[in-house]
């Protein structure tokens, strides 16, 4: 019992993994592309927490149709959210490719520890 | 003049000096030196035009501004402060005459600069001997250490701006470290900074408190020297002469035991103090330096580190003094502030004028110079006894009252510390007077004469004051006795 | 509704807009006169609303005329105005001296861009300071996150990439972290409105989620504040970005990430979270010490003069920090002030050092002989605004140094190795600074240096002046800001509504 419903939060357990591989590539690896990959990953997982608590049983999509008294809705709030989010994500994510052209022009490699060597 | 818009003008006159003088700078040096005296006479006019009023009684009080809740920007005189503000606002003048005198002779580079400082400091002394609360003698007890930095690194080579630097760090160190929080920790016991008579802590604070309070006010207060926090004046003897003068054995170290004085007596209150017996070792480490620091000037063999030795241990007369905790003493610490400044600025600008005619430094160089400048080596034959307290100098009204008090306080520790260290003091002054006016001088010395007459004027004039303050200090005793009167404040 | 309530829009709609309309002004004259004129509108705007709630009230602006809950609001308050006037008063003053340090550094052709990032950054600042939607606040603080990212790039220094690349990693994350933590509390309580999670936060049972909250939120705005020890990426960022990007950027920047820190566990978790107070002391006080201690020795030891006074900040954060870890109200006003004060001194600071450059290309303390000869006015200022870093009486730092004390020796036991931590730190801050006076005032000159007198140009050095002048009039007059951080801690702490 104690165990289902531990399991019954699996979202929850996708967010925590997706977190932390994505946490985990940001700070390992060495390459800057596949830093700003991980933090991508990072930022997903949070996505995935905003939809997971949204979500209501049973629940449409938020629209009041005729006729049809005391629907269940998802809540639609979190999706708003987190589309602003993902816009934030997108950008920063864009930011820092151009920030890794930008390296790559005036450094020549996008290995962190080679640029840490450089100046 | 209003007594409050006096002392508001005594503040910034100088304030305003060192901002004509630094224009002056720029057109001529006859201008900016013109522009100094004339701000320096204006001056003592103004303060000196306060004395009646405390004479007869007044406690004129002027808030600048309300900082925040409770603390204050406010000045108010009293008599020690009088005392003081008119002795440094009198002083400046000679001293400002004998600038003159010491920096053209020496051909010194930056003199603008010198003159704006010592103008600068002159308001932050000023604002020290006036300030009403304990705030607003930090406030301008920090401004003058700074104004004071490019006095002490004029020079600014190496060997000198690594004295500076101990002068400052010394200084501003203890004030941070302790003086302050000292200060915050009264206002926070007592609800209030301000000077009261009769103290403002009594019945605030009890025990080993009272004790730990007061030594994180005397050594926060370096400017005392009380050791171990006297490195910094030695240090600062690397400054020009005039700034060791006025600065290193007037103003500055003036207002640190001006500033110890004013807190035992109107912070603490001196009968709270005397029933403390926590505050005891006060009186000790006074003596300790005392006799330590006439010890070490004892192996001098630098005029000017002699004269800071001697410096450090006539401080600690004066805070002896006040750590007697009795009437006379009290009386006595005032004096002590005026007869030491009368006789060392005295030795100092023979020093000076010694350097600038024959840039000599040492003391064993000194053979035989008092023929050749007969009129420096009296002048500081005077001051070398008035430090030691023979009649018919300053120094011996002062330790008469120091000497009475400690009889008053049946302190025998107090009474043997000076029968001790001016045995001292006559021991390391006298060879140097035997030296100068009876041994022959050195074989193949250079000829030379007495310093520029600025400087000499000056000196004769110091040495003069040292010999009538023996006769006629009874304004200045009248005044002070108020400090221990109970007297409406 | 009348121009003065739309005020709270205002603040964050003009720089906002401005921006696009400054990369139309394509003259790079026109572009940073318009981009000062935004600026210093957004000033007058943030100094009519300190006026307007300088008696305690609170302006509330509902957004498109939804009410708060489901309207977004924004909300200014005495706190919130004290940060908004430190924020546009630095963006204003900042962006008034910029244009001949700017002229060097960007490239005419991307000026009016560079521009425009800085006013979404003012944007991005202030938005943060109004919301009063927990959401909202991560919007704008990832808007002038992103500005700031574009700011620091911008100049000709090629070591300015890999920092902010750093800066972007961490302040993404830092960001995200937030965005956990208020998704989880949203998921408890059904609400982004800051004073709605206050009030609801009360029914919610299950506490966990919230203790979670809590950590993640406090940790990813230690991360933007760059709270020691997450402060790794901000000395690079602020050394290698261009001159007056760091006066900005280092007055403000970390302030509001702070801000929003206290905001956060002051007013929303303190109510429910039993032991809150203690726990956030015990996360913040021992950083906060370690902040002060650590980055003050390793600026006496630091070689250049920008990373000097960058590192200077970790520790000066650390004292806004320490303040507010009391949890009291002598603590928040103390913080509160060292806010407003240290944006002051620093930001006088870096335009000192922003003078410099003019004439000084390498910033090493050791390259900097005879600074003192060539630019007296800006040495003077410098060493004006040193002072009050290390709070020296009748300097606006000694103002926020009394208040920590007093709140220090109000906390109890601990009070008094916490002053030493203090007084101690303030020493070492003497020492930092005297090195750099010391550099500029008695150093010799490099021998093929030219000597001559060289001041910087008269409208930066005018502005530098001005905040000189400042640091020294609100350490004898610090009414205002006083007023507004006696009303914040009122408000966070003291139970006023």
């Amino acid at each position: 019992m104690k165990l289902l419903e531990l399991l019954g939060y699996y979202n929850y357990w996708v967010f925590a993994v997706v977190l932390t591989v994505g946490l985990y590539a940001v700070i390992r690896k060495r390459n800057l592309i596949k830093k700003l990959i991980g933090l991508s990953i990072f930022q997903s997982a949070v996505f995935l927490l905003y939809i997971t608590m949204d979500k209501v049983e049973g629940g449409t999509a938020p629209i009041i149709q005729k006729g049809v008294p005391d629907q269940v809705f998802s809540n639609p709030l979190p999706q708003v959210l987190i589309l602003t989010a993902i816009v934030v994500g997108v950008s920063t994510l864009a930011l820092g490719l151009a920030m890794v052209v930008r390296i790559k022009e005036s450094y020549g490699t996008i290995e962190e520890h080679e640029i840490l060597g450089a100046d | 003049m209003i007594p409050e818009t006096a002392i508001l003008t005594a503040i910034c006159l100088p304030l305003a000096g060192a901002l004509a003088i630094a224009v002056a700078g720029r057109i001529s040096p006859n201008l900016r030196e013109a522009t100094t005296l004339l701000t320096a006479a204006a001056l003592i006019w103004v303060v000196w035009g306060l004395l009646p009023t405390l004479m007869a009684g007044g406690r004129p009080a002027v808030e600048v501004s309300e900082v925040m809740p409770g603390l204050t920007i406010a000045f108010r005189v009293e008599p020690l402060g009088m005392l003081f503000a008119a002795l440094a606002s009198g002083l400046w003048l000679i001293n400002s005459v004998y600038s003159i005198g010491y920096m053209r002779g020496n051909k010194e580079k930056n003199q603008t600069r010198f003159y704006v400082c010592f103008a600068l400091a002159l308001a932050a002394t000023m604002g020290v001997a006036f300030a009403g609360n304990l705030f607003t003698l930090f406030l301008f007890y920090e401004v003058l250490t700074l104004s004071t930095y490019p006095l002490v690194s004029h020079k600014g080579d190496e060997a000198t701006v690594r004295s500076a630097r101990v002068y400052l760090g010394v200084l501003l160190c203890t004030s941070i470290g302790l003086f302050l929080p000292a200060i915050i920790w009264t206002y926070m016991a007592a609800g209030t900074g301000d000077f009261v008579h009769g103290g403002i802590l009594a019945g605030k604070l009890e025990g080993p408190a009272i004790g730990l309070l007061l030594g994180l006010f005397v050594f926060g207060i370096g400017k005392a020297a009380v050791m171990p926090v006297h490195r910094w004046l030695p240090a600062a003897m690397v400054a020009p002469t005039p700034v060791s003068a006025l600065l290193h054995a007037v103003a500055v170290v003036k207002a640190g035991v001006f500033a110890i004085t004013k807190i035992i007596v109107y912070v603490f209150g001196i009968d709270f103090l005397f029933a403390t017996p926590s505050s005891g070792w006060l009186l000790y480490m006074a003596a300790f330096t005392i006799i330590t620091a006439s010890l070490v000037a004892l192996r001098q063999t630098n005029i000017k580190r002699l004269l800071a030795y001697s410096t450090i241990a006539q401080l600690s007369y004066v805070v002896m003094a006040a750590a007697t905790l009795k009437p006379l003493a009290e009386v006595g610490a005032a004096i002590h502030m005026v007869a030491h400044a009368f006789g060392k600025i005295t030795l100092f600008f023979a020093a000076g004028a010694i350097y600038v005619a024959s840039k000599k430094t040492e003391i064993h160089q000194l053979r035989g110079i008092g023929r050749r400048m007969p009129w420096t080596m009296t002048a500081f034959t005077i001051g070398a006894l008035s430090m030691i307290g023979v009649p018919p100098t300053a120094g011996f009204v002062s330790k008469w009252y120091i000497l009475a008090g400690a009889f008053e306080a049946e302190n025998l520790v107090a009474v043997f510390t000076i029968i001790a260290s001016t045995v001292l003091n006559a021991a390391y002054f006298l060879p140097i007077l035997y030296m100068a006016w009876f041994e022959r001088e050195e074989a193949g010395a250079k000829a030379h004469g007495e310093a520029p007459f600025a400087a000499v004027l000056a000196l004769c004039i110091t040495a003069l004051l040292t010999l009538a303050f023996f006769l006629f200090n009874g304004p200045v005793i009248e005044l002070e006795s108020q400090v221990v009167r109970a007297l409406p404040l | 509704m009348t121009f003065m309530e739309h005020l709270p829009a205002l603040q964050v709609v003009v720089p906002m807009l401005s921006a696009p309309l400054i990369v139309l002004l394509q003259p790079r004259g026109l572009a940073w006169a318009g981009a000062t004129a935004a600026g210093l509108a957004s000033f007058a705007i943030a100094i009519a609303l300190a006026m307007a709630v300088l008696d305690g009230q609170t302006q509330v602006y509902a957004m498109g005329g939804w009410a708060a809950p489901y309207g977004i609001a924004l909300e200014v308050d005495a706190f919130s105005a004290l940060v908004l006037l430190l924020v546009t008063g630095a963006g204003a003053a900042a962006l008034l001296a910029a244009r001949v340090s700017v002229d060097r550094q960007i490239e005419p052709e991307r000026q009016p861009l560079f521009y425009a990032a800085w006013l979404l950054g003012l944007a991005g600042l202030a938005g943060i300071v109004v919301s009063a939607d927990a959401f909202n606040i991560f919007v704008f603080m990832e808007i002038s996150s992103l500005a700031s990212y574009i700011l620091i790039a911008g100049g000709p220094d090629r070591r300015a990439l890999p920092a902010v690349f750093k800066y972007l990693i961490m302040g993404t994350i830092g960001a995200t972290f937030y965005l956990i933590g208020v998704g989880l509390i949203y998921m408890m309580t059904g609400t982004l409105n800051l004073a709605d999670m206050q009030a609801r936060i009360g029914d919610v049972v299950a506490l966990n989620p919230i203790l979670v909250a809590a950590g993640f939120i406090t940790i990813g705005l230690a991360l933007k504040a760059a709270v020691f020890p997450l402060h790794v990426w901000l000395p690079n960022a602020y050394t290698h970005a261009p001159h007056m990007v760091t006066v900005f950027l280092a007055a403000c920047a970390t302030k509001v990430a702070l801000y929003v820190l206290i905001r956060f566990d002051s007013m929303v978790f303190q109510d429910r979270l039993s032991d809150h107070e203690f726990q956030f002391t015990l996360f913040a006080l021992p950083l906060a010490v370690l902040g002060i201690l650590v980055a003050s020795s390793v600026a006496m030891f630091e070689g250049h003069l920008k990373r000097l006074l960058a590192t200077s900040s970790v520790a000066q954060i650390g004292y806004i920090l320490l303040g507010a870890s009391f949890v009291s109200e002598a603590g928040i006003t103390a913080s509160a002030m060292h806010m407003f004060n240290h944006a002051l001194a620093k930001g006088g600071l870096f335009l000192a050092v922003a003078c410099l450059a003019f004439h000084f290309r390498d910033l090493r303390l050791s390259e900097l002989g005879g600074a003192a000869r060539r630019m007296p006015l800006t040495c003077a200022a410098l060493v004006v605004c040193g002072l009050s870093l290390i709070g020296v009486p009748g300097t606006a730092g000694f103002i926020s140094k009394w208040l920590l004390i007093t709140a220090a020796l109000e906390s109890g036991l601990w009070g008094w190795s916490l002053v030493a931590v203090i007084l101690v730190s303030s020493l070492m801050a003497v020492v930092y600074i005297w090195r750099i006076v010391e550099a500029l005032y008695f150093q010799q000159a490099s021998a093929e240096g030219d000597t001559s007198f060289a001041e910087a140009p008269l409208q930066l050095l005018l502005v530098t002046w001005a905040v000189a002048l400042l640091n020294i009039f609100f350490g004898l007059f610090p009414h205002l800001p006083l007023a507004l951080a006696n009303g914040s801690a009122a408000l966070l702490v003291g139970g006023a509504p």
